[in-house]
């Protein structure tokens, strides 16, 4: 049944498709596996080290699904046939045991990486953090620079090697904040505020986006994260606050109707605690 | 108000799209009328038409017989099966084409609510249909009973869960359908930000047939309990019927946390409560936590079941016992304790705290421990068997591998700081679709075929079968392998458009291949039932017993009479019927018959979901009046029906022997 | 043939039956006021304004409902004792007295709720009061079902006496009936007490 040039016809066909895919992927970046930050760079360590510590229970049952099922084929009848046997404690107990080791090991992972890549926890580094302000809106990102005293939307820069505290709230349904190349997730929802502390490594331009539906506009809400020197960026903060247009209450009421696929734009922040009213407005009548 | 609520001729006009798909819709259903009403017509046989209906209405829709009614389950979630895959195609046709400059060929009003509708029915109307279609069909036999514990109940069950799947079938034509994705979430799902009747029709399509299904939970849950075969303890109960106890209980925990959670965001929209809006002290939050402490229970409700068809699959066709049966026993249900504590794996992201996260992330990989030892127990019931590759077999294996992979990234996804790289999404989408089209999916295909001469009396063809597998294992891969890729690309799931320079498109067209390679193995499906029913006299099962199997269900003939058994069996161990073939009193010589009480037709189920769908309907377009008389009328029926003390009828003995003799004939074992 | 039946161990069986299973439902009624008391707690605080329970209910009030109900109990038990008994005419005024207590107390809670929603304080106002209104209204849904079914429990008492379906039924309506009645200590409790003394 299962003759040599079959062998070869399916080693052939599966180093197609790994040819193909990679001809497909050509020239672009698999983002969570080519991280660009700290947080990003320690989930891929994670992710990896899962994986392997599960292929060792995974490979197994292919080989085993695979032999048993042919040697033990009907037509094999010189096979060994007991068709009574039905437990036996001691390997029964082998695969209670395995696994749950295996999970064991998993469970000490799971418990020391959740602390350790808790989105709400402050990166330790020698450079003074800065605090960014993110709210989502129908259907783009607004960003907020209260130390700066500017705001951008759907375009966010800081400087690289440099904690990012990001504070992150929503004026629209839920959304999730995403910069795969920098670290993992959070959501953003309205009358509350989530935190999620990211640091770049390298300097570049990084895809953002909303990973959660949030309504018709919810796939233009993408922004580009970019991260450059100290010098760069204070450059660029100086700029940005003599922008035509400043963002004020009524601007941000204007900016707050649903559009779709805004372009990105700068704005010098007119007022200090505008988050903070965002934030608020769900919250007491 | 006007007299009809919301409802204005403005719920008919749709998107030039959607009015293509309906003429289209309209034509074929007018084409297959005028073709039968010729056939009726050429042949002068306008009462076939009556009689035809006069006999599906006795015979089929007021039936309360399980295997009826399971069998009307299976039909419909078939159906609904189409509907599915239909919407899935549309949504990676968009998705491989709205790239950049193009915005592809699907309005995004539109798209939203196509994979909303793709979800909502693959869930509620397609497995819970295909689901409770075999149990229906199954556990009655398996336990040696006559029927259900409550036959009313059940007919009443399927009932609604038709209306419920009618009024989601309804929204294709009258207004529109939640464009908030299969759970709604608030407060995308508050009438803040969908202000339209989409929502609505979403909470009452499932609000009404979940409650069906709460039903049919109590019922199993007592059939199982209270109507096995003289002798049948639990331990030597078949692991069907096992999984089916466990999931039942799942069922009866899970499903009214359902019905309050929809009830609630009902009240949020139709009373202008605030229970889960943005304000108002509202918690949209708690939505989520309590949409999901029965959405997590949900998933093993439909795959345990299916655990229990590959139970009775691989050691049917391995010819030999289970192996480990009671390391599968607790391992089924340390999977249904385990089910209620792990809901908040499904929004980590959420923000809850690390210990927290850290807690339900241990609980969810835990789960693996029980689903891995069902695996091995499986493998070692083939080890040292004599292994026969039919169809259910080929499912079986195809369900280990892809199951083993979709186990794999689930428990990736249960370290909450991995959670946060991929959650949301295709690689999330491609790890779900592994569990449920390689367990779920696989699952119950196997038990299709596995039981299918039981009830219908012939086999189905192995060759199509086999087709159809072969496409749908290469279609899976090709459709979701790229999904996992494209996640960790960065790519979230229900997007209707993105960049040409996220380089997304290529695998996306490969992903939509793969949906046309699962829909060209559905069509093998549809085909291999038509050639099987032509080619039945080829492919009859005169023995009752096509598959030289193990359990109570193959000592009957093939059909099942309508009575399932003659004579109650008494068992004395696990394997009730490959012990008595053993033994070689597999039947009776000289049978000792006696009366059976039996229940009559009744149609007042079809009244009560009738009802309920002219409530839920009403509820949606805000006609106040006709909801009430909907509801008063469910009432009514409940009572009417409820005081009934003559819903039985007696079969005679003598009927009973009647019947059995034109059965002998076919006896072998005799 | 029908006297060959019912001395057939079988029959009695079928009644266990149809217990468990009312037994189950109610099970699955747990668990839906399980959801709607998870739900009430974590809204209690979200007043979205000045207005907290203190406030808003009467505690005397709610008491007398208390009593009503647990009283109504009582009198659903004495209607099974009489039953047992097969005094017919019994049952009937047991379930009468139980109707009039049931539907008191049901009037007495809409008219709480129709004084909350006149002095603006309706379900709409925040999620504490939707919260509130939907628990004590499902319980109050629940009370009127019992109503309902206490009235068609009568009418086939009085037309087709105390037979064997007859009393089965009667037995789960007081099931039914002390199930609510214990929801009801839980919602006094929860809802009433807790929210007097934490305002």
């Amino acid at each position: 049944m299962m003759n040599k040039s079959k062998f070869i016809a399916i080693g052939l066909l599966i180093l197609g498709a790994i040819a193909g895919v990679a001809l497909l992927l050509h020239g672009h970046t698999i983002d969570v596996l080519v991280p660009k930050g700290t947080i990003a760079k320690k989930e891929l360590d994670l992710l990896v080290t899962a994986t392997l510590l599960m292929l060792i229970v995974v490979i197994p049952v292919f080989v085993l699904t695979f032999t048993i099922a042919w040697k033990y084929r009907a037509s094999n009848t010189k096979a060994k046939y007991t068709p009574d046997w039905d437990h036996n404690r001691a390997i029964e107990t082998v695969w209670w045991a395995i696994p749950f080791v295996l999970i064991l090991i998993l469970s000490v992972i799971t418990w020391q990486s959740s602390h350790e890549l808790d989105p709400f926890k402050p990166l330790a580094s020698s450079k003074q953090p800065i605090t960014i302000q993110v709210v989502a809106l129908q259907w783009k990102w607004l960003f907020i620079y209260p130390e700066q005293h500017i705001a951008t939307v759907n375009y966010v820069q800081f400087p690289v090697d440099t904690p990012v505290n990001f504070v992150i709230t929503s004026d629209a349904p839920m959304n999730s904040f995403w910069i795969p190349q920098l670290g993992g997730q959070i959501y953003a929802m309205a009358g509350m505020s989530t935190q999620l502390h990211l640091m770049a490594t390298d300097p570049g331009s990084y895809n953002g986006s909303s990973v959660n539906l949030s309504g018709r506009g919810f796939s233009g809400m993408k922004f580009i994260a970019k991260a450059t020197s100290q010098a760069d960026f204070d450059t660029w903060v100086s700029e940005a606050r003599k922008s035509p247009s400043a963002l004020t209450t009524s601007e941000y009421d204007k900016l707050a109707r649903p559009s779709q696929d805004n372009p990105a734009s700068i704005y010098a922040l007119a007022q200090a605690d505008l988050y903070d009213g965002v934030v608020m407005k769900y919250m007491k009548p | 108000m006007s007299i009809l609520g919301r409802l204005t001729p403005d719920a008919l006009s749709h998107g030039p799209l959607a009015a293509i798909g309906l003429i289209n819709v309209a034509l074929a259903g007018a084409v297959a009328m005028a073709i039968a009403v010729g056939l009726i017509f050429y042949f002068h046989r306008w009462q076939w038409l009556f009689s035809g209906a006069k006999w599906f209405w006795k015979n089929w829709l007021t039936s309360l017989d399980p295997k009826k009614i399971g069998v009307m389950y299976i039909a419909l979630a078939t159906l609904m099966l189409l509907r599915g895959v239909a919407d899935a195609a549309m949504i990676r046709t968009q998705q491989a084409l709205s790239v950049g400059s193009s915005h592809g060929v699907i309005p995004v009003d539109t798209f939203q609510q196509v994979f909303s509708a793709h979800g909502t029915i693959m869930i509620f109307f397609v497995a819970m249909g295909l689901m409770f279609g075999l149990i229906n069909l199954i556990v009655p036999l398996q336990i040696g009973a006559r029927d259900v514990a409550f036959p009313f109940m059940n007919s009443a069950s399927f009932w609604l869960y038709a209306a419920g799947m009618a009024l989601i079938n309804l929204s294709l034509v009258v207004g529109e359908f939640a464009a908030t994705g299969w759970l709604a979430y608030p407060p995308l799902s508050e009438l803040a930000y969908s202000p339209g009747v989409g929502v609505d029709y979403w909470i009452w399509s499932i609000q009404i047939a979940g409650i069906g299904s709460l039903l049919s939970g109590i019922n199993f849950l007592v059939t199982i309990l209270k109507m096995r075969a003289p002798g049948m303890t639990l331990m030597k109960m078949p692991m069907f019927v096992w999984s089916v106890l466990n999931s039942m209980i799942l069922v009866v925990f899970a499903f009214p946390i359902l019905t309050a959670t929809l009830a609630m965001l009902a009240l949020d929209r139709t009373l202008g409560m605030h229970f889960f809006t943005s304000g108002f002290g509202g918690n949209p939050m708690m939505y989520i936590n309590l949409i999901w402490a029965w959405g997590h229970p949900e998933v093993y409700i439909l795959i345990l079941p299916a655990f229990g068809v590959f139970s009775e699959v691989v050691a049917t066709f391995s010819q030999k016992r289970l192996f480990g049966y009671k390391s599968m026993v607790w391992a089924l249900g340390a999977i249904t304790f385990l089910s209620f504590s792990v809901w908040l794996h499904h929004f980590f992201t959420m923000g809850a705290g690390a210990n927290v996260n850290a807690f339900f992330g241990i609980m969810t990989a835990v789960i693996a421990v029980p689903t891995g030892v069902k695996v091995f127990n499986w493998l070692f019931t083939m080890y040292r068997g004599r292994v026969h590759f039919r169809t259910p077999m080929m499912w079986f294996l195809g369900f280990v591998m892809t199951f083993t992979i979709g186990g794999m990234t689930g428990v990736l996804m249960s370290i909450p700081a991995i959670d946060f790289q991929v959650h949301n999404t295709l690689f999330l989408v491609a790890h779900f679709h592994n569990m449920i089209i390689g367990g779920v999916v696989f699952g119950y295909f196997a038990g299709i075929t596995y039981w299918f001469p039981k009830i219908f009396g012939f086999k189905l063809n192995e060759r199509l079968g086999r087709y159809a597998f072969w496409c749908w294992v290469i279609g899976f891969c090709l459709a979701f392998i790229p999904l996992y890729i494209l996640g960790l690309m960065g790519a979230a799931r229900r997007l209707d458009h993105y960049d040409a320079s996220m380089g997304w498109q290529g695998l996306f067209v490969v992903a939509g291949v793969g949906v046309l390679v699962i829909a060209l193995g559905i069509s093998f499906q549809v085909l291999q039932m038509i050639i099987s029913v032509l080619q039945r006299k080829r492919n009859l099962d005169t023995t009752g017993d096509p598959w030289n199997g193990r359990t109570l269900e193959w000592s009957t003939p093939s059909p099942v009479p309508f009575y399932n058994f003659a004579i109650i069996p008494g068992v004395h161990g696990r394997d009730a019927f490959w012990a008595m073939k053993q033994s070689g009193v597999a039947r009776s010589q000289h049978p000792q018959y006696q009366d059976i009480q039996l229940p009559k037709n009744s149609a007042m189920g079809i009244y009560i979901a009738g009802l309920s769908f002219v409530f839920g309907f009403c509820l949606i377009w805000h006609i106040w009046w006709l909801a009430a008389v909907g509801i008063v009328g469910v009432i009514t029926c409940l009572i009417i029906r409820l005081s009934d003390d003559d819903s039985e009828y007696t079969m005679t003995a003598a009927e009973l022997e009647r019947l059995e003799s034109k059965h002998s004939g076919k006896d072998i074992r005799s | 043939m029908s006297e060959l039946h019912s001395a057939l161990p079988a029959a009695p069986h079928d009644d266990s039956k149809t217990v468990f299973g009312f037994w189950v439902y109610l099970m699955t009624d747990c668990v839906l006021f399980a959801s709607l008391f998870a739900t009430f707690s974590v809204l209690r605080g979200s007043t979205f304004g000045p207005h907290g329970g203190a406030e808003l209910f009467s505690l005397p009030f709610v008491l007398g409902e208390t009593l009503l109900l647990l009283t109504s109990s009582f009198t659903i038990g004495m209607a099974i004792l009489a039953a047992q008994r097969g005094l017919k005419s019994q049952v009937l005024a047991w379930l009468t007295v139980t109707f009039i207590l049931g539907a008191g107390f049901l009037g007495m809670e809409l008219t709480e709720f129709t004084n909350l929603v006149r002095e603006g304080n309706s379900w709409a106002r925040s999620g504490f009061l939707s919260g509130f209104f939907t628990l004590v209204g499902t319980h109050g849904l629940h009370i009127a079902s019992g109503l309902i079914w206490m009235v068609v429990m009568a009418v086939q008492i009085h037309l087709r006496g105390l037979g064997r379906s007859t009393l089965r039924r009667l037995t789960l309506l007081s099931l039914f009936w002390h199930f609510l009645d214990l929801i009801w200590i839980f919602i006094f409790t929860i809802v009433y007490l807790m929210g007097a003394v934490q305002g």
